[in-house]
């Protein structure tokens, strides 16, 4: 397999997960305002931290009101976290090979990104967004349903689903980081409210029924992060996200050093409990979490994907 | 408001379809017939579908403009097919084949002995001015004496109905598969038109590639490395060099993929190391291919690949050098060319052609610019060139002034009045000028010409310029049975 090609594939898959999250991440948050008193409002800022991008949105905007957040975060041409931008990479990645991905996953991938330029203003609007994001993530799910189905199963694949996974890692990480500091500091007066703000963080990583099935207990702050961040059967739990990228280094050769830097990463997710009790503790953790994710990236890129020529 | 073909008017007209006004030709009635009793609505709703179907399946040209960058444009697709009887397609077929198998002969006689030239067929001075030849090529061997294995000739048919060659495309000529897509895209939407049509397939093409540059393999092995090469996304053709690689199950590289090694053998940069490749479909230019031999300023060839393929270790199609034959001068001559090494007459001609390089001709030319097509001897996609009859005196003023600088690079033509289709305007149909690009590859051993081939159709009313990049769009082409031998 070309090392452009497996590149591509790898990014594909990470802009693919990456407009999904973005669009589940503003789903949540949609629902979560209606359900907070109006005194609480947190707003969309926290929204804008998650896909850390306050810098380039305060360049271009002053405020954080609905219409102007939503516009950046679903159609902002140029911040790499935006739905249209993630899906344009994608289809970009996915227009450089497609003699390699099958062509009902090109067909999806395109028209999911038609669908999302052209229908973008509805995202905006309270009345059209539900539609709006529903279609990206079902189109996100259906290119993975596609490429599980119909793609070869070979060396490519691992390297699709590495890209879905360490994006997916991230995203958590991100999510645990900017809620959880959020939730603690400025509402712990409103304790009612907390089970709410927890239960939208579940919900943002579509984990709120799996954490009632496997836990089942009422939602508290520790056992949510505990969930998120070790649990071995949810699949957007990071140990979880890690485990798979795991299986997929396995796979293929010369694979130690990745395996080497995977393996701390997953020693040290696994330690979590002691860092989730603590606030500060906490945000430390997942910024060493963030590291080790963004190393295992640059060795999986030496590795295979910038072979220097003998 | 239906199709009614008693209003269509085709006088002065050769059309493809029609007859007389009202009455179609022999091998198209079944189609006509279908055509006439579709209601608007469904020809609206099949028109949606072909447009749906295009745009779901990402078929796509990229254009390049100065104020836009480069623009990823659905491909205009007509939905009434072209049709063709079967016995005048075997002949046109035969004709092709001729006149491959005379211009490899042609090529190859350029690298080494030029006999041609010794034997006063074809003018020295051309070759030395040509700009398509290439001396590093000089004296190499391509397996079975091939250089153009891949050839898309361009035909016209005039209103006297008789079929021309237009001009041969030996470098990389693209639009195959486009004219794959067309078929599926028409099979989607037509279904029950084809189940009572004889329409001959045409989706063998992909498969008589692989074979053809599996056979160019210099490593007999079982299953050689072919790839396809392309200058990347950015091309006008990445659609159509994606989509043969898909189709053949060959990698599709770009330069940065490939590097040629001490050992002078070609290899990609895999997730595993280096591998060697054996067969390279390229759809780059000559000048871009390999920056020690040709054009150093590229970077998007490989350094030393030119070495490897004179050295045996790796296949080009098209061999580098082919394109000389591909040359809107050099086109004049192809009929002689085909008396000179085949010893027979050309079963398609050539548009008649005026060379400016030639002092009689090159007059005749000035003094009639304003009747003729004046064309430039190296430029593709109907770029540069001049239509008399419809510029302006300034115009063909400036034409006049640069074929006295550069007769060499010159010829003209008469204004062919190409012949016309059926194409849907609104849901009315009006006849709209057409050409026809089938496709001859060619082995030591065989030759083969796809079924029909892309036809091309000038959208504008009137307009004779069929190129996508300027306004042109397509028909699906079908060769019908007519059970005529």
């Amino acid at each position: 397999m070309l090392s452009r090609v497996a590149e591509n594939l790898y990014w594909m898959a990470r802009y693919i997960e990456r407009a999904e999250n973005t669009a589940r991440l503003i789903m949540v948050n949609t629902n979560l305002l209606l359900d907070l008193p109006k005194s609480t409002q947190l707003g969309w800022e926290p929204i804008i931290d998650i896909l850390g991008s306050r810098e380039q949105y305060l360049e271009q905007n002053s405020d954080y009101d609905e219409r102007t957040v939503l516009k950046f975060i679903i159609a902002s041409p140029d911040c790499p976290t935006s739905i249209l931008y993630s899906l344009r990479q994608a289809r970009e990645n996915a227009r450089t090979i497609r003699d390699i991905i099958p062509r009902e996953a090109w067909e999806r991938i395109n028209d999911t990104y038609q669908i999302a330029r052209t229908m973008a203003p509805s995202g905006y609007s309270k009345k059209g967004r539900y539609a709006y994001l529903q279609n990206i993530i079902l189109g996100a799910q259906t290119m993975t349903g596609l490429f599980a189905g119909t793609l070869l199963h070979d060396m490519g694949y691992d390297f699709l689903k590495m890209g879905r996974n360490l994006e997916r890692a991230d995203m958590t990480t991100r999510i645990i980081d900017v809620r959880s500091a959020d939730l603690i500091t400025k509402h712990e007066s409103l304790p009612p409210f907390e089970t709410i703000q927890w239960v939208s963080v579940l919900k943002s990583l579509t984990g709120y029924q799996m954490y009632r099935r496997s836990v089942q207990e009422r939602v508290t702050r520790t056992d949510v992060l505990k969930f998120l961040l070790k649990n071995k059967q949810f699949p957007r739990s990071f140990y979880h996200a890690l485990l798979e990228v795991k299986y997929c280094l396995r796979r293929l050769s010369r694979h130690e050093e990745a395996i080497g830097v995977l393996t701390e990463v997953g020693k040290k997710v696994l330690r979590a409990d002691q860092a989730i009790l603590k606030q500060d503790e906490l945000h430390q953790f997942i910024d060493e979490l963030q590291l080790g994710l963004g190393e295992l990236h640059n060795v999986i890129y030496s590795t295979w994907f910038r072979l220097p020529v003998r | 408001m239906t199709i009614r073909w008693g209003s269509y008017k085709v006088k002065g007209l050769y059309d493809e379809l029609i007859r007389v006004a009202g009455k179609p030709r022999p091998a198209a009635e079944g189609l006509c017939a279908y055509l006439r009793s579709l209601s608007d609505r469904e020809i609206e709703e099949y028109k949606n579908a072909a447009d749906m179907a295009i745009q779901v399946m990402g078929i796509t040209f990229t254009v390049y403009s100065e104020q836009e960058g480069s623009i990823d444009r659905a491909w205009p697709f007509d939905i009434i097919p072209r049709v063709i009887p079967m016995s005048e397609w075997t002949q046109i077929e035969q004709g092709l084949k001729q006149r491959v198998h005379a211009l490899n002969l042609f090529i190859d006689d350029l690298y080494h002995d030029q006999n041609i030239i010794r034997d006063g067929v074809f003018p020295a001075s051309l070759l030395k001015n040509s700009v398509n030849f290439r001396k590093q090529c000089i004296g190499v061997d391509p397996p079975g004496g091939i250089w153009a294995h891949i050839c898309g000739s361009d035909l016209v048919r005039d209103k006297d109905g008789v079929m021309y060659v237009l001009e041969d495309n030996l470098r990389v000529p693209s639009g195959v598969s486009y004219m794959l897509e067309n078929r599926l895209v028409m099979k989607r939407v037509f279904t029950d038109l084809f189940e009572d049509q004889s329409i001959m397939p045409v989706d063998d093409y992909p498969s008589q590639l692989y074979d053809m540059l599996a056979a160019m393999s210099p490593r007999k092995i079982e299953q050689p490395e072919i790839v396809v090469m392309t200058p990347g996304i950015y091309n006008s053709a990445y659609f159509e060099h994606s989509y043969l690689a898909q189709q053949m199950g060959a990698e599709l590289v770009e330069g940065r993929d490939l590097v040629v090694d001490t050992d002078d053998c070609v290899y990609m940069r895999t997730v595993d190391g280096l591998s060697r490749v054996d067969v390279i479909y390229r759809r780059i230019d000559d000048m871009f291919l390999d920056p020690e031999a040709f054009n150093p300023e590229s970077t998007l060839g490989v350094p030393g690949l030119l070495r490897a393929w004179k050295a045996g270790n790796v296949a080009l199609a098209n061999a580098p050098g082919a394109g000389v034959a591909d040359d809107k001068v050099v086109y004049s001559y192809v009929p002689d060319i085909i008396r000179y090494y085949l010893d027979e007459e050309p079963q398609i001609g050539n548009v008649p052609t005026w060379r400016c390089i030639n002092k009689d001709e090159r007059d005749y030319v000035l003094e009639h610019i304003a009747e003729l097509v004046v064309k430039p001897a190296n430029e593709s996609g109907g770029y540069g060139m001049l239509i008399g009859p419809q510029a302006t005196r300034k115009e063909c003023q400036q034409f006049r002034n640069l074929i006295k600088r550069d007769p060499r690079n010159y010829i003209a033509q008469p204004l062919l009045t190409l012949s016309t289709a059926p194409t849907l305007v609104g849901n009315r149909v009006e006849p709209r000028h057409l050409d026809l690009r089938p496709f001859i590859l060619s082995s030591p051993d065989n030759i083969s010409v796809t079924t029909g081939g892309l036809t091309r159709v000038a959208l504008r009313k009137g307009s004779t310029v069929v190129n996508s990049s300027q306004g042109g769009g397509s028909k699906d082409t079908w060769i019908v049975d007519d059970g005529v031998k």
